[in-house]
Protein backbone atom coordinates (compact mmCIF):
# COMPACT_ATOMS: atom_id res chain seq x y z
CA UNK A 1 0.00 0.00 0.00
CA UNK A 2 2.66 2.24 1.13
CA UNK A 3 4.80 1.55 -2.26
CA UNK A 4 1.79 2.51 -4.24
CA UNK A 5 1.76 5.65 -2.61
CA UNK A 6 4.92 6.45 -3.03
CA UNK A 7 5.22 5.40 -6.71
CA UNK A 8 1.68 7.45 -7.64
CA UNK A 9 3.66 10.68 -5.55
CA UNK A 10 6.16 10.09 -8.03
CA UNK A 11 3.82 9.87 -11.02
CA UNK A 12 2.60 13.12 -9.97
CA UNK A 13 6.12 14.79 -9.23
CA UNK A 14 6.93 13.60 -12.87
CA UNK A 15 4.14 15.34 -14.35
CA UNK A 16 4.52 18.47 -12.48
CA UNK A 17 8.29 18.66 -13.96
CA UNK A 18 7.32 18.17 -17.42
CA UNK A 19 4.52 20.92 -16.75
CA UNK A 20 6.80 22.98 -15.04
CA UNK A 21 9.44 22.70 -18.09
CA UNK A 22 6.56 23.39 -20.48
CA UNK A 23 5.88 26.84 -18.31
CA UNK A 24 9.43 28.26 -19.66
CA UNK A 25 8.29 28.28 -23.01
CA UNK A 26 7.02 31.75 -22.81
CA UNK A 27 8.59 34.00 -20.08
CA UNK A 28 4.95 34.63 -18.64
CA UNK A 29 4.57 31.10 -17.63
CA UNK A 30 8.36 30.46 -16.71
CA UNK A 31 7.88 31.98 -13.19
CA UNK A 32 4.68 29.24 -12.42
CA UNK A 33 6.14 26.98 -13.96
CA UNK A 34 9.50 27.24 -12.12
CA UNK A 35 7.12 26.67 -8.69
CA UNK A 36 5.32 23.77 -10.64
CA UNK A 37 8.72 21.89 -10.76
CA UNK A 38 9.74 22.91 -7.33
CA UNK A 39 6.35 21.69 -5.90
CA UNK A 40 7.75 18.74 -7.67
CA UNK A 41 10.62 17.64 -6.48
CA UNK A 42 9.24 18.54 -3.14
CA UNK A 43 6.30 16.21 -3.48
CA UNK A 44 9.38 13.46 -4.47
CA UNK A 45 11.48 14.35 -1.47
CA UNK A 46 8.52 13.45 1.48
CA UNK A 47 7.54 10.35 -0.58
CA UNK A 48 10.97 9.10 -0.43
CA UNK A 49 10.97 9.76 3.20
CA UNK A 50 7.54 7.83 3.86
CA UNK A 51 9.46 4.97 2.41
CA UNK A 52 10.23 2.45 5.19
CA UNK A 53 13.93 1.96 4.23
CA UNK A 54 14.85 5.59 5.29
CA UNK A 55 11.37 6.02 7.79
CA UNK A 56 13.33 2.99 9.66
CA UNK A 57 17.07 4.12 8.92
CA UNK A 58 17.28 5.13 12.88
CA UNK A 59 18.43 8.05 14.84
CA UNK A 60 21.52 7.84 13.22
CA UNK A 61 20.38 8.06 9.21
CA UNK A 62 17.61 10.34 9.87
CA UNK A 63 20.57 12.59 11.90
CA UNK A 64 22.68 12.63 8.71
CA UNK A 65 19.69 12.83 6.21
CA UNK A 66 18.72 16.32 8.10
CA UNK A 67 22.46 17.38 8.09
CA UNK A 68 22.90 16.59 4.25
CA UNK A 69 19.88 18.48 2.99
CA UNK A 70 21.05 21.68 5.48
CA UNK A 71 24.46 21.91 4.30
CA UNK A 72 23.44 20.92 0.78
CA UNK A 73 20.77 23.66 1.10
CA UNK A 74 22.75 26.03 2.66
CA UNK A 75 25.60 26.24 -0.04
CA UNK A 76 23.18 25.71 -2.85
CA UNK A 77 20.88 28.58 -1.21
CA UNK A 78 24.01 30.70 -0.84
CA UNK A 79 25.36 30.33 -4.28
CA UNK A 80 22.17 30.95 -6.43
CA UNK A 81 21.35 34.54 -4.12
CA UNK A 82 24.68 35.22 -3.96
CA UNK A 83 25.87 34.73 -7.92
CA UNK A 84 25.99 37.56 -10.18
CA UNK A 85 23.93 37.46 -13.25
CA UNK A 86 27.17 37.70 -15.65
CA UNK A 87 28.58 34.57 -13.86
CA UNK A 88 25.01 32.55 -14.39
CA UNK A 89 27.62 30.28 -17.11
CA UNK A 90 30.16 29.69 -14.12
CA UNK A 91 27.00 28.52 -12.04
CA UNK A 92 24.90 26.70 -14.89
CA UNK A 93 28.72 24.58 -15.09
CA UNK A 94 28.87 24.09 -11.34
CA UNK A 95 25.22 22.61 -11.15
CA UNK A 96 25.94 20.19 -14.13
CA UNK A 97 29.28 19.23 -11.87
CA UNK A 98 27.06 18.53 -8.51
CA UNK A 99 24.23 16.67 -10.86
CA UNK A 100 27.10 14.25 -12.77
CA UNK A 101 28.89 13.60 -8.92
CA UNK A 102 25.85 12.43 -7.02
CA UNK A 103 25.17 9.92 -10.04
CA UNK A 104 28.60 8.40 -9.29
CA UNK A 105 28.10 8.52 -6.08
CA UNK A 106 24.64 7.21 -5.76
CA UNK A 107 25.75 4.67 -8.59
CA UNK A 108 28.84 3.60 -5.87
CA UNK A 109 26.68 3.26 -2.92
CA UNK A 110 24.26 0.92 -4.77
CA UNK A 111 27.41 -1.24 -5.67
CA UNK A 112 28.55 -1.73 -2.39
CA UNK A 113 25.02 -2.04 -0.86
CA UNK A 114 24.22 -5.07 -2.62
CA UNK A 115 24.93 -8.41 -1.80
CA UNK A 116 24.48 -10.14 -5.41
CA UNK A 117 23.27 -7.46 -8.56
CA UNK A 118 21.52 -8.38 -11.73
CA UNK A 119 23.16 -7.37 -14.27
CA UNK A 120 21.10 -5.10 -15.68
CA UNK A 121 22.27 -2.90 -12.40
CA UNK A 122 26.06 -3.16 -12.72
CA UNK A 123 25.78 -1.86 -16.35
CA UNK A 124 23.93 0.79 -15.54
CA UNK A 125 26.37 1.93 -12.21
CA UNK A 126 28.80 1.16 -14.46
CA UNK A 127 27.40 4.09 -17.02
CA UNK A 128 26.36 6.15 -13.76
CA UNK A 129 30.29 5.95 -12.78
CA UNK A 130 31.65 6.73 -16.47
CA UNK A 131 29.40 9.63 -16.93
CA UNK A 132 28.67 11.53 -13.99
CA UNK A 133 32.48 11.25 -13.41
CA UNK A 134 33.40 13.15 -16.99
CA UNK A 135 30.50 15.23 -16.20
CA UNK A 136 31.91 16.27 -12.64
CA UNK A 137 35.51 16.70 -13.88
CA UNK A 138 34.30 18.04 -17.10
CA UNK A 139 31.91 20.95 -15.90
CA UNK A 140 34.73 22.06 -13.11
CA UNK A 141 37.46 22.61 -15.92
CA UNK A 142 34.31 24.50 -17.58
CA UNK A 143 33.47 26.10 -14.33
CA UNK A 144 37.51 27.11 -14.28
CA UNK A 145 38.20 28.30 -17.53
CA UNK A 146 35.00 30.70 -16.95
CA UNK A 147 35.99 32.23 -13.90
CA UNK A 148 39.61 32.17 -15.12
CA UNK A 149 40.75 30.46 -12.28
CA UNK A 150 43.83 28.36 -13.61
CA UNK A 151 43.05 26.94 -16.60
CA UNK A 152 44.04 29.42 -19.76
CA UNK A 153 40.27 30.33 -21.69
CA UNK A 154 41.90 29.33 -24.82
CA UNK A 155 41.99 25.52 -26.26
CA UNK A 156 45.30 23.50 -24.82
CA UNK A 157 46.24 20.87 -26.86
CA UNK A 158 49.07 18.56 -26.73
CA UNK A 159 50.40 15.56 -28.93
CA UNK A 160 48.49 12.61 -29.26
CA UNK A 161 45.44 13.98 -27.04
CA UNK A 162 42.67 12.39 -29.36
CA UNK A 163 44.54 9.01 -29.63
CA UNK A 164 44.47 9.47 -25.76
CA UNK A 165 41.24 10.31 -25.08
CA UNK A 166 40.10 6.90 -27.37
CA UNK A 167 42.39 4.87 -25.24
CA UNK A 168 41.15 6.29 -22.01
CA UNK A 169 37.56 5.65 -23.59
CA UNK A 170 38.90 2.10 -24.33
CA UNK A 171 39.87 1.33 -20.81
CA UNK A 172 36.89 2.95 -19.26
CA UNK A 173 34.77 0.04 -20.97
CA UNK A 174 37.24 -2.54 -20.39
CA UNK A 175 36.76 -1.93 -16.90
CA UNK A 176 33.22 -1.65 -16.93
CA UNK A 177 33.24 -4.96 -18.14
CA UNK A 178 35.29 -6.05 -15.73
CA UNK A 179 32.91 -5.07 -12.69
CA UNK A 180 30.19 -6.70 -14.70
CA UNK A 181 32.25 -10.27 -14.45
CA UNK A 182 32.29 -9.55 -11.00
CA UNK A 183 30.52 -7.07 -9.02
CA UNK A 184 31.91 -7.78 -6.05
CA UNK A 185 35.57 -6.00 -7.01
CA UNK A 186 34.43 -2.18 -6.03
CA UNK A 187 38.67 -1.40 -6.42
CA UNK A 188 37.87 -1.40 -10.12
CA UNK A 189 34.43 0.69 -9.22
CA UNK A 190 37.04 2.93 -7.96
CA UNK A 191 39.32 2.79 -10.62
CA UNK A 192 36.41 3.83 -13.37
CA UNK A 193 35.91 6.71 -11.65
CA UNK A 194 39.29 7.79 -11.92
CA UNK A 195 39.54 7.12 -15.62
CA UNK A 196 36.38 8.72 -16.19
CA UNK A 197 37.51 12.19 -14.29
CA UNK A 198 40.86 12.33 -16.64
CA UNK A 199 38.76 11.71 -19.56
CA UNK A 200 36.33 14.05 -18.33
CA UNK A 201 39.38 16.79 -17.85
CA UNK A 202 40.71 16.16 -21.40
CA UNK A 203 37.83 16.60 -22.97
CA UNK A 204 36.88 19.67 -21.64
CA UNK A 205 40.33 21.70 -21.94
CA UNK A 206 40.29 22.12 -25.76
CA UNK A 207 37.28 23.75 -25.92
CA UNK A 208 37.82 27.48 -25.42
CA UNK A 209 36.08 31.05 -24.66
CA UNK A 210 33.02 31.37 -27.81
CA UNK A 211 32.99 27.34 -28.23
CA UNK A 212 31.65 27.48 -24.18
CA UNK A 213 27.84 27.38 -24.96
CA UNK A 214 28.51 23.95 -26.94
CA UNK A 215 30.41 22.43 -23.85
CA UNK A 216 27.66 24.09 -20.58
CA UNK A 217 24.78 22.90 -22.77
CA UNK A 218 27.00 19.20 -23.57
CA UNK A 219 27.66 19.05 -20.03
CA UNK A 220 23.51 19.73 -19.34
CA UNK A 221 22.60 16.93 -21.24
CA UNK A 222 25.24 14.10 -19.89
CA UNK A 223 24.23 15.17 -16.10
CA UNK A 224 20.40 14.36 -17.55
CA UNK A 225 22.10 11.09 -18.36
CA UNK A 226 24.03 10.77 -15.52
CA UNK A 227 20.68 10.58 -14.03
CA UNK A 228 18.62 8.53 -16.51
CA UNK A 229 21.56 5.58 -15.67
CA UNK A 230 20.89 6.25 -12.07
CA UNK A 231 17.61 5.47 -12.65
CA UNK A 232 18.03 2.09 -13.93
CA UNK A 233 20.30 0.76 -11.09
CA UNK A 234 17.50 1.89 -8.84
CA UNK A 235 14.92 0.86 -11.27
CA UNK A 236 13.06 4.20 -10.02
CA UNK A 237 11.01 5.46 -12.74
CA UNK A 238 10.86 8.85 -12.16
CA UNK A 239 15.15 9.58 -12.46
CA UNK A 240 14.19 7.84 -15.62
CA UNK A 241 11.84 10.54 -16.41
CA UNK A 242 13.41 13.42 -15.60
CA UNK A 243 16.70 12.07 -16.45
CA UNK A 244 16.03 11.77 -19.64
CA UNK A 245 14.10 14.86 -20.57
CA UNK A 246 17.03 17.06 -19.26
CA UNK A 247 19.06 15.22 -21.52
CA UNK A 248 16.87 15.80 -24.69
CA UNK A 249 17.14 19.27 -23.61
CA UNK A 250 21.05 19.41 -23.03
CA UNK A 251 21.30 17.93 -26.39
CA UNK A 252 19.02 20.36 -27.93
CA UNK A 253 20.53 23.40 -26.93
CA UNK A 254 23.71 21.77 -28.01
CA UNK A 255 22.64 21.53 -31.06
CA UNK A 256 21.30 25.20 -31.28
CA UNK A 257 24.77 26.16 -30.65
CA UNK A 258 26.67 24.35 -33.23
CA UNK A 259 24.32 25.09 -35.74
CA UNK A 260 24.25 29.08 -34.73
CA UNK A 261 28.51 28.68 -35.54
CA UNK A 262 27.85 27.02 -38.59
CA UNK A 263 30.20 23.84 -36.99
CA UNK A 264 29.68 20.21 -36.20
CA UNK A 265 29.78 19.00 -32.93
CA UNK A 266 32.79 16.92 -32.98
CA UNK A 267 34.70 20.16 -34.54
CA UNK A 268 33.49 21.92 -31.59
CA UNK A 269 34.69 19.32 -29.30
CA UNK A 270 38.27 18.51 -30.74
CA UNK A 271 38.55 22.21 -30.26
CA UNK A 272 39.59 22.69 -33.99
CA UNK A 273 38.75 26.41 -34.35
CA UNK A 274 41.60 29.10 -33.18
CA UNK A 275 44.38 30.13 -34.44
CA UNK A 276 46.32 27.68 -35.96
CA UNK A 277 43.13 26.75 -38.27
CA UNK A 278 44.17 28.00 -41.55
CA UNK A 279 46.00 30.72 -43.34
CA UNK A 280 44.73 34.24 -41.45
CA UNK A 281 44.35 37.07 -43.30
CA UNK A 282 46.98 39.92 -42.54
CA UNK A 283 45.02 42.56 -40.25
CA UNK A 284 47.07 45.59 -40.97
CA UNK A 285 45.87 44.44 -44.71
CA UNK A 286 42.31 44.70 -44.10
CA UNK A 287 42.44 47.31 -41.05
CA UNK A 288 45.18 50.10 -42.61
CA UNK A 289 43.88 54.00 -43.24
CA UNK A 290 40.76 52.40 -43.72
CA UNK A 291 39.39 52.55 -39.96
CA UNK A 292 37.65 55.35 -38.55
CA UNK A 293 38.02 56.06 -34.68
CA UNK A 294 35.20 58.36 -33.66
CA UNK A 295 34.31 60.66 -30.12
CA UNK A 296 30.85 60.52 -27.84
CA UNK A 297 29.79 63.56 -29.15
CA UNK A 298 29.99 62.67 -32.73
CA UNK A 299 28.06 59.31 -32.06
CA UNK A 300 25.90 61.44 -29.84
CA UNK A 301 25.07 64.09 -33.51
CA UNK A 302 24.68 60.32 -35.10
CA UNK A 303 22.19 58.76 -32.85
CA UNK A 304 20.38 62.38 -32.28
CA UNK A 305 18.88 62.02 -36.38
CA UNK A 306 18.33 58.21 -36.18
CA UNK A 307 14.96 56.87 -36.20
CA UNK A 308 15.82 53.15 -35.86
CA UNK A 309 18.68 52.04 -33.87
CA UNK A 310 19.46 48.70 -32.92
CA UNK A 311 22.24 47.38 -30.36
CA UNK A 312 24.21 44.17 -30.56
CA UNK A 313 25.33 43.20 -26.99
CA UNK A 314 28.55 40.67 -27.03
CA UNK A 315 30.39 39.00 -23.98
CA UNK A 316 32.22 42.45 -24.00
CA UNK A 317 28.84 44.09 -22.42
CA UNK A 318 29.10 41.46 -19.86
CA UNK A 319 33.00 41.65 -18.89
CA UNK A 320 32.00 45.58 -18.80
CA UNK A 321 29.06 44.73 -16.66
CA UNK A 322 27.79 47.90 -19.13
CA UNK A 323 23.67 45.94 -19.04
CA UNK A 324 22.34 48.66 -16.73
CA UNK A 325 24.03 51.85 -18.75
CA UNK A 326 23.09 50.12 -22.22
CA UNK A 327 19.42 50.19 -20.97
CA UNK A 328 20.05 53.83 -19.75
CA UNK A 329 21.13 54.83 -23.65
CA UNK A 330 18.36 52.70 -24.63
CA UNK A 331 15.56 54.81 -22.95
CA UNK A 332 17.04 57.82 -23.54
CA UNK A 333 16.94 57.15 -27.07
CA UNK A 334 13.21 56.30 -26.90
CA UNK A 335 12.37 58.99 -24.77
CA UNK A 336 13.83 60.87 -27.98
CA UNK A 337 10.87 59.18 -30.30
CA UNK A 338 13.73 56.80 -31.69
CA UNK A 339 12.43 52.99 -32.20
CA UNK A 340 15.46 50.94 -30.03
CA UNK A 341 15.81 47.30 -30.26
CA UNK A 342 18.16 44.72 -29.55
CA UNK A 343 19.76 42.01 -31.87
CA UNK A 344 20.95 38.81 -29.81
CA UNK A 345 22.87 36.39 -31.46
CA UNK A 346 22.02 32.51 -30.48
CA UNK A 347 26.04 31.76 -29.40
CA UNK A 348 26.65 36.11 -28.00
CA UNK A 349 28.24 35.37 -24.39
CA UNK A 350 29.31 31.94 -22.98
CA UNK A 351 26.17 29.89 -22.82
CA UNK A 352 22.57 29.97 -24.54
CA UNK A 353 20.88 33.00 -23.52
CA UNK A 354 23.40 34.93 -21.36
CA UNK A 355 23.16 38.43 -23.46
CA UNK A 356 18.74 37.81 -22.64
CA UNK A 357 19.53 37.33 -19.00
CA UNK A 358 21.76 40.48 -18.34
CA UNK A 359 19.03 42.60 -20.27
CA UNK A 360 16.06 41.52 -18.16
CA UNK A 361 18.52 42.09 -15.27
CA UNK A 362 18.56 45.75 -16.54
CA UNK A 363 14.93 45.87 -16.71
CA UNK A 364 15.05 45.56 -20.44
CA UNK A 365 11.30 44.76 -22.23
CA UNK A 366 11.46 40.99 -23.13
CA UNK A 367 9.70 42.45 -26.22
CA UNK A 368 12.90 44.06 -27.29
CA UNK A 369 15.12 41.30 -27.78
CA UNK A 370 14.99 40.24 -31.11
CA UNK A 371 16.49 36.98 -32.27
CA UNK A 372 18.67 36.65 -35.30
CA UNK A 373 16.64 35.20 -38.12
CA UNK A 374 13.72 37.56 -36.74
CA UNK A 375 15.84 41.00 -36.77
CA UNK A 376 18.03 40.40 -39.73
CA UNK A 377 16.01 41.70 -42.07
CA UNK A 378 15.34 45.08 -40.45
CA UNK A 379 18.91 46.11 -40.78
CA UNK A 380 18.42 47.37 -44.08
CA UNK A 381 15.78 50.05 -42.64
CA UNK A 382 18.28 50.69 -40.05
CA UNK A 383 19.99 54.05 -39.60
CA UNK A 384 22.49 53.47 -36.68
CA UNK A 385 23.42 49.86 -35.02
CA UNK A 386 25.62 49.81 -31.39
CA UNK A 387 27.63 47.03 -31.16
CA UNK A 388 29.01 46.57 -27.71
CA UNK A 389 31.85 43.88 -27.66
CA UNK A 390 30.66 41.70 -30.07
CA UNK A 391 32.91 40.48 -33.07
CA UNK A 392 32.65 37.14 -34.85
CA UNK A 393 29.07 37.36 -34.59
CA UNK A 394 28.96 40.71 -36.88
CA UNK A 395 31.90 39.48 -39.13
CA UNK A 396 30.93 39.58 -42.60
CA UNK A 397 33.72 37.65 -43.67
CA UNK A 398 31.33 34.75 -42.29
CA UNK A 399 29.13 35.64 -45.41
CA UNK A 400 31.98 36.23 -48.04
CA UNK A 401 35.11 33.63 -47.42
CA UNK A 402 34.80 30.32 -47.92
CA UNK A 403 38.21 29.88 -46.45
CA UNK A 404 37.33 31.82 -43.29
CA UNK A 405 37.63 29.30 -40.01
CA UNK A 406 33.79 31.23 -39.67
CA UNK A 407 32.94 30.62 -43.15
CA UNK A 408 29.09 29.86 -42.92
CA UNK A 409 28.35 30.97 -39.61
CA UNK A 410 25.03 32.91 -39.80
CA UNK A 411 25.77 36.53 -38.09
CA UNK A 412 23.87 39.51 -37.69
CA UNK A 413 23.76 41.79 -40.75
CA UNK A 414 24.91 44.82 -39.27
CA UNK A 415 26.78 46.25 -42.07
CA UNK A 416 23.55 46.63 -44.17
CA UNK A 417 22.37 49.70 -41.86
CA UNK A 418 23.12 52.73 -42.36
CA UNK A 419 26.10 53.86 -39.97
CA UNK A 420 27.84 50.80 -37.77
CA UNK A 421 28.99 51.97 -34.31
CA UNK A 422 31.46 49.86 -33.01
CA UNK A 423 32.18 50.38 -29.26
CA UNK A 424 35.40 48.23 -28.39
CA UNK A 425 38.61 48.76 -26.60
CA UNK A 426 41.03 47.74 -29.31
CA UNK A 427 41.23 45.90 -32.83
CA UNK A 428 42.30 43.05 -31.16
CA UNK A 429 40.48 40.14 -32.91
CA UNK A 430 37.32 38.00 -31.39
CA UNK A 431 37.62 34.32 -30.33
CA UNK A 432 37.99 33.01 -34.02
CA UNK A 433 41.24 35.03 -34.46
CA UNK A 434 40.78 36.76 -37.75
CA UNK A 435 40.47 40.51 -38.36
CA UNK A 436 37.21 41.92 -38.95
CA UNK A 437 36.78 43.81 -42.26
CA UNK A 438 33.30 45.31 -40.82
CA UNK A 439 35.89 47.60 -38.28
CA UNK A 440 37.19 48.85 -41.69
CA UNK A 441 34.08 49.16 -43.45
CA UNK A 442 32.96 53.09 -44.90
CA UNK A 443 29.37 52.78 -42.60
CA UNK A 444 31.76 52.09 -39.61
CA UNK A 445 33.01 53.95 -36.78
CA UNK A 446 34.86 52.80 -34.26
CA UNK A 447 34.53 54.15 -30.72
CA UNK A 448 37.68 53.25 -28.46
CA UNK A 449 37.16 52.59 -24.66
CA UNK A 450 35.84 50.60 -22.46
CA UNK A 451 32.05 48.80 -23.01
CA UNK A 452 30.70 50.43 -19.36
CA UNK A 453 32.62 54.30 -19.83
CA UNK A 454 31.98 54.63 -23.58
CA UNK A 455 28.30 54.33 -22.85
CA UNK A 456 28.08 56.31 -20.08
CA UNK A 457 29.91 58.77 -21.57
CA UNK A 458 27.76 58.33 -24.91
CA UNK A 459 24.66 59.17 -22.38
CA UNK A 460 26.07 62.45 -21.38
CA UNK A 461 26.71 63.78 -24.93
CA UNK A 462 23.34 62.80 -26.05
CA UNK A 463 22.07 64.82 -22.80
CA UNK A 464 24.64 67.89 -23.53
CA UNK A 465 23.38 67.54 -27.27
CA UNK B 1 15.95 -8.21 -16.88
CA UNK B 2 12.14 -8.83 -16.97
CA UNK B 3 12.45 -4.66 -15.29
CA UNK B 4 14.55 -3.93 -17.90
CA UNK B 5 12.52 -3.44 -21.21
CA UNK B 6 9.97 -1.64 -19.39
CA UNK B 7 12.31 1.55 -17.91
CA UNK B 8 13.87 1.98 -21.71
CA UNK B 9 10.36 2.27 -22.79
CA UNK B 10 9.75 5.13 -20.05
CA UNK B 11 13.30 6.18 -20.94
CA UNK B 12 12.15 6.69 -24.54
CA UNK B 13 9.11 8.01 -24.16
CA UNK B 14 10.18 10.62 -22.07
CA UNK B 15 12.89 11.65 -24.57
CA UNK B 16 10.33 12.03 -27.25
CA UNK B 17 8.32 14.64 -24.40
CA UNK B 18 11.25 16.18 -23.61
CA UNK B 19 12.13 16.95 -26.97
CA UNK B 20 8.50 17.92 -28.05
CA UNK B 21 8.65 20.52 -25.05
CA UNK B 22 12.24 21.99 -24.89
CA UNK B 23 11.66 22.95 -28.85
CA UNK B 24 9.58 25.03 -27.79
CA UNK B 25 11.51 27.28 -25.47
CA UNK B 26 12.17 30.60 -26.90
CA UNK B 27 16.30 31.48 -26.73
CA UNK B 28 15.40 34.06 -24.53
CA UNK B 29 14.82 31.49 -22.00
CA UNK B 30 18.16 28.88 -22.61
CA UNK B 31 19.79 30.33 -19.91
CA UNK B 32 16.63 29.88 -17.13
CA UNK B 33 15.97 26.17 -18.82
CA UNK B 34 19.35 25.28 -18.48
CA UNK B 35 19.29 26.08 -14.34
CA UNK B 36 15.89 25.04 -14.35
CA UNK B 37 17.00 21.27 -15.85
CA UNK B 38 19.32 21.35 -13.58
CA UNK B 39 17.33 21.84 -10.43
CA UNK B 40 15.35 19.05 -11.87
CA UNK B 41 18.08 16.82 -12.01
CA UNK B 42 18.80 17.15 -9.18
CA UNK B 43 15.86 14.59 -8.09
CA UNK B 44 18.99 11.59 -7.72
CA UNK B 45 18.60 13.19 -4.04
CA UNK B 46 15.99 10.87 -3.70
CA UNK B 47 18.16 8.18 -4.59
CA UNK B 48 20.73 9.61 -2.14
CA UNK B 49 17.96 9.59 0.34
CA UNK B 50 17.75 5.61 0.19
CA UNK B 51 21.53 5.45 0.20
CA UNK B 52 22.17 7.15 3.20
CA UNK B 53 19.58 5.22 5.18
CA UNK B 54 20.86 1.94 3.55
CA UNK B 55 23.10 1.11 6.09
CA UNK B 56 27.12 -0.06 6.13
CA UNK B 57 29.32 2.27 5.89
CA UNK B 58 30.76 2.91 2.42
CA UNK B 59 27.29 2.99 1.18
CA UNK B 60 26.43 5.55 3.70
CA UNK B 61 29.48 7.74 3.36
CA UNK B 62 28.63 8.09 -0.88
CA UNK B 63 25.12 8.59 -0.38
CA UNK B 64 26.18 11.44 1.96
CA UNK B 65 28.16 13.20 0.13
CA UNK B 66 25.50 12.57 -3.17
CA UNK B 67 23.31 13.89 -0.95
CA UNK B 68 24.65 16.98 -0.50
CA UNK B 69 25.43 17.53 -3.71
CA UNK B 70 22.13 17.03 -5.27
CA UNK B 71 20.29 18.94 -2.58
CA UNK B 72 22.77 21.58 -3.90
CA UNK B 73 21.34 21.56 -7.43
CA UNK B 74 17.97 21.12 -5.78
CA UNK B 75 17.79 24.39 -3.83
CA UNK B 76 20.34 26.65 -5.85
CA UNK B 77 18.86 25.30 -8.82
CA UNK B 78 15.02 26.37 -8.40
CA UNK B 79 16.44 29.30 -6.40
CA UNK B 80 18.75 30.75 -9.15
CA UNK B 81 16.06 29.89 -11.63
CA UNK B 82 13.39 32.09 -10.32
CA UNK B 83 16.08 35.10 -9.77
CA UNK B 84 15.96 34.91 -13.85
CA UNK B 85 12.68 34.63 -14.74
CA UNK B 86 11.46 36.58 -12.53
CA UNK B 87 13.49 39.35 -14.53
CA UNK B 88 11.64 39.03 -17.37
CA UNK B 89 8.83 41.17 -17.97
CA UNK B 90 7.11 43.46 -20.00
CA UNK B 91 7.19 47.40 -19.45
CA UNK B 92 3.74 48.64 -19.01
Amino acid sequence: MLSVFIDFTYLLASVLFIFGIKGLTHPRTAVRGNLLGATGMLLAVVATLADRQVFGAGAQGLGLILAGVLLGATIGATLALKIQMTAMPQMVALLNAFGGGASALIAGAVLADAADPATQTVVATVASGIIGSVTFWGSLVAFDKLQGLMLPDNPVHFPAQQALNVILAVVAVGLGAWIVSDPSQLTSYGLLIVVGSVLGVLLTIPIGGADMPVAIALLNSYSGLAAASTGFVLNNNILIITGSLVGASGLILTQIMCKAMNRSLMNVLLGAIGPDSGPVQDADEVYAGRVKSTSPEEVAMLLDGARRVVIVPGYGMAVAQAQHQVRDLANLLEEQGTEVEFAIHPVAGRMPGHMNVLLAEANVDYDKLREMDDINPSFEQTDVTVIIGANDIVNPVARTDPSSPIAGMPILDVDKSRTVVVIKRSLSPGFAGIPNPLFAADNTVMLFADGKKAVLDLITAIKDG
Amino acid sequence: MDTFLPLLTIFMLAVFVGVEIITKVPPLLHTPLMSGSNAVSGITIIGALLSVAAGGTLPTILGFLALVLATINVVGGFLVTHRMVAMFRKKD
